[in-house]
């Protein structure tokens, strides 16, 4: 008899007895009761003080602070991010002077604990109390007080974003150095230069490789800032929860606050690179990965799979034949 | 020797070095215009080379290099060479479309977009314009309905059939061919060769790097047998293919035919 493969009758569905997984029911045993314990302790030690936790969270003092830490986050992450697509590019130079400044910017910065150079960009009005605009070894034409134009929030700005810029050009520069040189000589060819391919060709694909390192960078940033009191800069969310807790004899139910306050802020700055994420990783996969959204509206709405989303918008000419074509 | 009686392509005594290996030993080769010219050889033969020498992705180290009359990369006042600024080899690229064995798609824009990207910001041409042309490119190549589609969604001959598009986008009068079906499923060459064919058609002049003898021999008006970094022997390809002169190119398609 010889019949084809896939013709007759549909084969009795398998029902087997699933393997169990014993070692797995312990392991969530063992977890249901250390979070149960750890949350009858938030519970009911009184230490924790959630009435002043409460109290003080939306204090207007904090949310104050809130902006200020915001505020030194975006600020040292944008000029981070800019000089560390130029240190990146430097490094990438075939000029061997280029490269090697960009080599010892990196070491020294790298190299250094952000600490003492926030310490560092706080004296400085000491090293050089006035600045000026001038011819180099030349006349000066004007000329500030360096105390009055760097004051301790630009200090603390400079200091995080020249620390972050070294390791942003790292990051930068993998990202670069990941994309294909396929991509650059076929972008020449086509007659475009440099700068252009760069901007064009390169760095959006490098971006799939550069997001994700940034956003660490980017949370990491906003807990820096905490040490911004070496410069010392004290407006912001930690010192402020610091001085308030300092009047009120009480250093644990502000600290509290201060941590609720950075989880949420990085909570938001999680969602947004998520979805920055998503958009570099178009025509990087056949389809986008669903949202949360999307996952949740499948599980909610049963086994019914959402209509397989394409990663681009659905051909322009779909009715358009291929016929009279090379196939 | 003015440019409308210049061949497309002239080649004298190229030589390319990479450090101390030397890659081309001195090709001398011609290419009239309309004409299309096959090249075979060995791997590290250095056909490649040479049809990358043709614009520029490879600077030469010895000999002159010419398209259409205009010496490739540099500029000549009395006996000194001056080389060219970028945006000067640049403008001398965009004469000459280069389709790769690896297709070199931009995977981050659609396949419209892969078109349309240089004539719009390097050409600055109109932009209905150009996505006309584009529209009319993608259906002769018999891909009108992928437009909207990202190269990964394409199998590997549409993706090369849209590389083979994205440079005729340009308007180029000669295009280059590096080895453009040696990536692809044996199963998807024949639909590139077509496209090819049917650009031969159109008598643009085109140098292909290849290892489709069949192609050669039908599409090709001269055909350049290379290895070891010379010319070893060029004619009409069923003069090289049918009667070979030199030993080493029999030896060649005895292992290839």
């Amino acid at each position: 008899m010889s019949e084809t493969p896939g013709a007759g009758p549909a084969p009795e569905e398998i029902k087997a007895v699933p393997v169990r997984h014993p070692g797995r029911w312990v392991g969530v045993a063992v977890l249901a009761l250390l979070i149960a314990m750890l949350v009858n302790s938030l519970v009911n030690n009184p230490a924790y003080r959630w009435d002043t936790v409460g109290k003080y969270l939306f204090d207007q003092r904090l949310s104050q602070a809130a902006l200020v830490t915001l505020q030194l986050t975006v600020l040292s992450m944008f000029f981070g991010v800019v000089l560390g697509v130029v240190l990146a590019m430097m490094r990438l130079s075939p000029n061997p002077i280029l490269s090697s400044a960009a080599w010892v910017y990196l070491w020294v910065f790298r190299g250094t604990p952000v600490y003492t150079q926030l310490v560092f960009w706080g004296l400085i009005s000491i090293l050089y109390p006035s600045l000026g605009v001038g011819i180099p070894f030349g006349p000066e034409f004007v000329s500030f007080e360096t105390e009055t134009v760097i004051t301790f929030f630009v200090a603390a700005v400079i200091g995080l974003s020249l620390n972050e810029s070294a390791y942003m050009a790292e990051i930068v520069r993998a990202g670069i150095t990941s994309v294909e040189y396929g991509q650059s000589e076929a972008a020449s060819a086509l007659g475009m230069q440099r700068a252009q391919i760069m901007r064009r060709i390169v760095l959006p694909q490098a971006m799939r490789v550069i997001i994700p390192p940034t956003g660490n960078e980017l949370i990491s940033m906003l807990k820096t800032t905490s040490l911004v009191t070496a410069v010392p800069l004290t407006t912001e969310l930690y010192s402020k929860s610091r001085e308030i807790s300092l009047a009120l004899f009480q250093p644990i139910p502000l600290l509290i606050c201060a941590a609720i306050w950075y989880l949420a802020i990085t909570s938001i700055l999680m969602v947004g690179q998520y979805y920055i994420e998503r958009y570099y990783a178009r025509g990087s996969q056949r389809s986008l990965p669903p949202t949360p959204i999307q996952k949740l509206r499948t599980r909610l709405g049963g086994l019914k799979p959402p209509p397989a989303r394409e990663a681009g918008p659905a051909p322009l000419s779909a009715q358009r034949s291929t016929e009279g074509g090379t196939e | 020797m003015t440019a409308t009686e210049a061949p497309m392509v002239l080649a004298e005594g190229v030589h390319k070095r990479y450090g101390r290996v030397e890659v081309l030993k001195g090709i001398d080769l011609r290419v009239e215009r309309g004409a299309v010219m096959c090249v075979i050889g060995p791997s590290g033969s250095g056909k490649s080379t040479f049809l990358r020498c043709i614009n520029h992705l490879e600077q030469i180290n010895a000999g002159r290099l010419w398209v259409d009359g205009e010496l490739v990369g540099y500029r000549q006042r009395g006996d000194k060479l001056y080389e060219l600024r970028e945006a000067d080899v640049a403008r001398q690229r965009i004469e000459v479309g280069m389709v790769f064995q690896h297709f070199n798609l931009f995977p981050h824009m659609t396949v419209l977009g892969n078109l349309v990207e240089a004539p719009l910001r390097v050409k600055r041409e109109p932009k209905a314009e150009v996505h006309e042309r584009a529209r009319d490119l993608l259906d002769r190549v018999g891909l009108g309905d992928k437009a909207g589609a990202y190269p990964r969604q394409l199998s590997g001959g549409q993706q090369q059939r849209v590389a083979i598009a994205r440079a005729l986008a340009m308007r180029p009068k000669l295009m280059l061919f590096d080895e453009p079906t040696s990536a692809l499923d044996p199963e998807l060459v024949g639909e590139v060769l077509d496209v090819m064919r049917g650009l031969a058609d159109t008598g643009i002049t085109m140098v292909v790097v290849t290892h489709e003898m069949g192609f050669a021999r039908e599409v090709g008006d001269e055909l350049v047998f290379m290895d070891g970094g010379v010319v070893v022997e060029a004619g009409p390809p069923r003069d090289v293919l049918g009667d070979p002169k030199h030993e080493r190119t029999r030896s060649f398609l005895s292992k290839v035919l």
